[in-house]
């Protein structure tokens, strides 16, 4: 029984969400993941130092009285060239990251708290209320996203608007749309533990229902959220471009927006202008795909069947399987052998 | 004598996020053929892991090493197209559970034949009808009918006979069976030993069985290898090894099977004791007056009637014993008691409140009287609370303690009575092995002191020598704080030893109840008398006879 392991208590560097997932990763899982940390970081501190980074601002037409002129190529003054509208293409890049910013934060957390208490009351009550949730849940998984987003925008906002009126319509009508996958994904989460051993001995204990749903279904339902949430960010940065795309975003004097930026370069496409649609549309794309990356590979290492992990070394193991065989079971911490009886 | 499989120095090492784990450890065996070796121990002790990979079976985080002759082959080092080459001719499995076993959507017939396309050329016609000859063999009635039928048309037992047949259509030399029997009911699971029996004298078939129950090595096994932590620590023609085992760890294991008959003294010293007390007068904790429970049937269907008319009573202190098979409705009134499941007829009375209609908001204070402690112990608790902070639970709930901390010192008392260090209140639910976690449940169905507990197969999911250790633990503190409980179990030896009553369940009907010298020494109902029968015990001499006696039992009831 000497042999056997008392687990050690993990340090506080590896306890930290993300950077214990990036030192249990191996391989292209852990590739995958450190790609997706970057263009998300480098994402971010763009957005945090842009006033500092950007050479202008987001609706800056002339510098020191002079028109920066429609159209110009790459030069030494504006170095990713200007738009149709004048604009300086670097500029409305780097200030696009914050309107990004803003917009997946508010989408994001409206949506996960509308969600997760609907899907909640829903999943665990049961009934009336759930059936008449799930249908409206339904009806709007049915409808196109984009289409009801842009009704929602109009409903909103008439269309266009300022910097965080806009944001806002931007948000709420990619709530609208993402409400019902946070509710699913709750609700079904807490149809399954509502039937767990835990839950049935917190009833028979006499726990009341709000007691029973807060403390022991909330924080185990809500374990997979931080996936489908960075998911869904992605998700959300792609519907705000189609909406600006649209001519439903944010206007160019209230803020910068990369779909409205795509939008306005349609004709340039045309007549070899290639500055004004490459830049705003790499961004997005690096945007998604860094998002993306992080979201896939926390979804794959939290699942202990897609984490891949280093073979077992030819050499001499240091652990030992732990049997219960001390009457009563061992005193020592056990190590969770028992999926090696179960796996086939 | 030809040898079938020889393992020399084998050793498996699997890759986990805590490190390299050794499975296997030098583990030589060899079988012969038409031998059946009984390899048992505990969960973790590393008999599954050598038994499949005896099939290369292993999954991609395992590395073996040593050697494993089948038919002159090394599995170890045997490529992909290799491994599949020898699996179905030279070795087959016999998996645990059945119903996981066989495919939903094809019928039996098509999977049996799968087999056989995989290693020949067979014609429709031919594999079926070698699937109807297998089928036939392995007492599947009606085999031309029932080659057709999918494996839901199956009842537990022939679907494992289904899988069995599988294992054998291609006449394998070995067949690997990974516990055959827990999945089924007892009754069952003598049919299904008695099949395998008749694979090795009939079919020649030299048979690894991997198993926890003393009673299955005594009746099936001619040779017994014991493996604890990854070593094998003895083997042993099986009637020596009951006779006289050898290894330290052998002894413990086998004290540590319940047998029937070692309760009858305890229970009627403890009765003595209880009228003596004079608590026999008080009235009775719970009393059910031909309790019906119907579940709601789908839309135009009638209900499934779960139990039907059962009538009995707990004493204060006493402790009664409800035994049955899977579906005869035990663990349904057991949580019709505890208020989880709504009593549809009849009248079931627990202290003193009428369960049949009962509203939530008045049985509410009556729940701190009653202590529940369920079958599995890996899910009764919330994995994100402290052990601390889930035995806390009720005395908040009951607003005895305002938060965790300020109950912490009756925790502390509540963990020593069941003897838990102190130190493992800050520890999670999965940093503890089954049985703590059991023991840890009872701490907390106790924490209110109840007057009533019940145990819905608290020591089923636990390995024989954990189980030994928390009924123990059950008695003595049944003892100390003086409760009425329900036991309720599958297994006649473990309600023998603590129950002072015992209640037989049959298809949702109380067929038998009486003190366990009545209903085990002399068994009325058939049912009682056939369950009794099957039950297997840890003797091989005396299993034996047993054998033929369930079978003359058998005769008796088919004339």
């Amino acid at each position: 029984m000497s042999a056997s392991v008392v687990t050690p208590k993990r340090s506080l560097l590896d306890r930290l969400p993300v950077i214990h997932q990036v030192r249990q990763s191996v391989g292209l899982q852990r590739g995958m993941l450190v790609v997706g940390l970057v263009i998300t970081g480098v994402f971010l501190l763009t957005a945090l130092f842009a006033p500092l980074l950007a050479p202008y601002g987001y609706a800056q037409l002339k510098a020191d009285g002079v028109n920066f002129g429609a159209q110009q190529p790459p030069s030494a003054e504006h170095l990713l060239g200007t738009t149709v509208g004048g604009y300086d293409v670097l500029s409305r890049v780097i200030w696009g990251t914050q309107t990004a910013f803003a917009v997946m934060v508010v989408a994001v957390i409206l949506s996960i708290f509308a969600g997760v208490i609907l899907g909640l009351i829903s999943g665990y009550i049961g009934g009336w209320v759930d059936r008449v949730l799930v249908v409206i849940a339904d009806a709007v998984f049915a409808f196109p996203t984009l289409l009801l987003a842009i009704v929602a925008a109009i409903a909103i906002s008439g269309g266009q608007s300022g910097f965080w009126s806009g944001v806002f319509a931007a948000a709420i009508s990619i709530t609208v749309v993402y409400i019902p996958q946070y509710f699913r994904v709750i609700r079904a989460e807490t149809v399954r533990i509502k039937s767990e051993a835990y839950v049935e001995s917190a009833k028979v204990i006499g726990s009341s229902t709000p007691r029973i749903m807060f403390r022991h279904v909330f924080r185990n339902a809500t374990r997979t959220l931080p996936l489908l949430f960075t998911l869904n960010t992605s998700e959300a940065v792609l519907t705000l471009a189609g909406l600006g795309f649209l001519g439903f975003g944010i206007e160019p004097t209230s803020a910068a927006e990369w779909g409205y930026d795509l939008n306005r370069s349609i004709s340039d496409v045309t007549s070899g202008i290639w500055w004004t649609s490459v830049f705003p549309g790499l961004a997005i794309v690096l945007v998604v795909l860094g998002v993306t990356l992080v979201g896939e590979s926390l979804n794959d290492l939290a699942d202990p069947r897609l984490r891949t992990r280093r073979r077992a070394s030819k050499g001499a193991p240091v652990l030992t399987a732990e049997t219960s065989t001390v009457p009563g079971g061992s005193l020592d911490g056990a190590v969770d052998l028992s999926d090696l009886e179960t796996k086939s | 004598m030809t040898r079938v499989v020889d393992i020399d120095q084998l050793s498996v090492t699997f890759a986990t996020d805590g490190g390299d784990v050794a499975a296997v450890k030098n583990v030589s065996l060899s079988v012969d053929a038409g031998e059946v070796l009984a390899i048992v121990g505990e969960s973790g002790s590393g008999k599954t892991v050598t038994a499949k990979s005896v099939l290369g079976l292993l999954p991609d985080t395992a590395v073996s090493r040593g050697a494993i002759i089948l038919n002159g082959k090394d599995v170890v080092s045997l490529s992909r197209a290799g491994l599949r080459s020898i699996r179905g001719t030279d070795v087959a499995m016999v998996f645990q559970e059945p119903s996981t076993a066989l495919n939903p959507v094809y019928t039996v017939g098509w999977q049996i034949a799968e087999g056989l396309r995989a290693h020949g050329k067979y014609t429709t016609k031919q594999a079926r009808a070698k699937a109807i000859d297998i089928l036939s063999r392995v007492g599947i009635p009606e085999p031309e009918v029932r080659v057709d039928y999918y494996p839901h048309q199956f009842s537990g037992g022939q679907k494992q006979r289904v899988v069995i047949a599988m294992a054998l259509v291609l006449e394998p030399e070995l067949i690997v069976a990974d516990e055959p029997t827990t999945a089924l009911d007892v009754t069952v699971q003598a049919e299904i030993l008695d099949l395998l029996r008749r694979c090795r004298d009939e079919f020649g078939t030299a048979i690894i069985l991997i198993t926890h129950n003393m009673g299955i090595v005594a009746d099936l096994a001619d040779r017994v290898a014991v493996m604890y932590e990854g070593n094998v620590v003895e083997e042993a023609p099986v009637e020596q090894l009951f006779d006289s085992p050898q290894h330290d760890y052998t002894k413990r294991l086998l004290a540590a099977v319940p047998r029937i008959g070692t309760g009858a003294a305890r229970a009627q010293q403890r009765s003595d004791d209880r009228i003596a007390g004079g608590a026999t007068q008080s009235a009775p904790v719970v009393i059910a007056d031909k309790l019906e429970i119907e579940f709601p049937g789908r839309l135009g269907r009638p209900g499934f009637r779960a139990v039907k008319g059962v009538s009995f009573t707990i004493s204060p202190g006493e402790v009664l014993g409800l035994v049955g098979e899977s579906g005869s409705g035990k663990t349904t009134i057991g949580r019709a008691i505890g208020g989880l499941t709504k009593v549809t007829g009849g009248s079931l009375t627990v202290l003193g409140h009428e369960m049949r209609g009962v509203r939530e908001r008045d049985f509410k204070p009556v729940r701190s009287d009653i202590g529940f402690v369920f079958q599995d112990p890996a899910s009764s608790f919330n994995p994100l609370l402290t052990i601390a902070e889930c035995v806390a639970e009720p005395l908040i709930v009951h607003k005895r303690a305002k938060d965790a901390a300020s109950a912490r010192s009756r925790v502390n008392e509540l963990l020593e009575a069941v003897q838990l260090p102190r130190a493992f209140g800050d520890r999670y639910p999965h940093e503890l092995s089954g049985g703590q976690r059991q023991r840890a449940s009872l701490a907390r169905s106790l924490a209110l002191e109840p007057s009533l507990l019940i145990a819905d197969e608290p020591t089923s999911a636990l390995d024989v020598s954990v189980q030994a250790r928390v009924l123990e633990l059950f008695t003595e503190l049944q003892k100390e704080f003086g409760f009425a409980a329900l036991f309720i179990s599958h297994d006649l030896a473990v309600v023998d030893m603590l129950s002072d009553r015992i209640a037989v369940l049959y298809h949702g009907e109380l067929v038998e109840e009486g003190n366990g010298a009545e209903v085990l020494g002399s068994p009325q109902h058939p049912y009682t008398q056939r369950l009794l029968a099957s039950l297997p015990v840890p003797n091989p001499r005396e299993q034996a006879v047993r054998r033929e006696e369930l079978r003359a039992l058998k005769g008796a009831e088919t004339e």
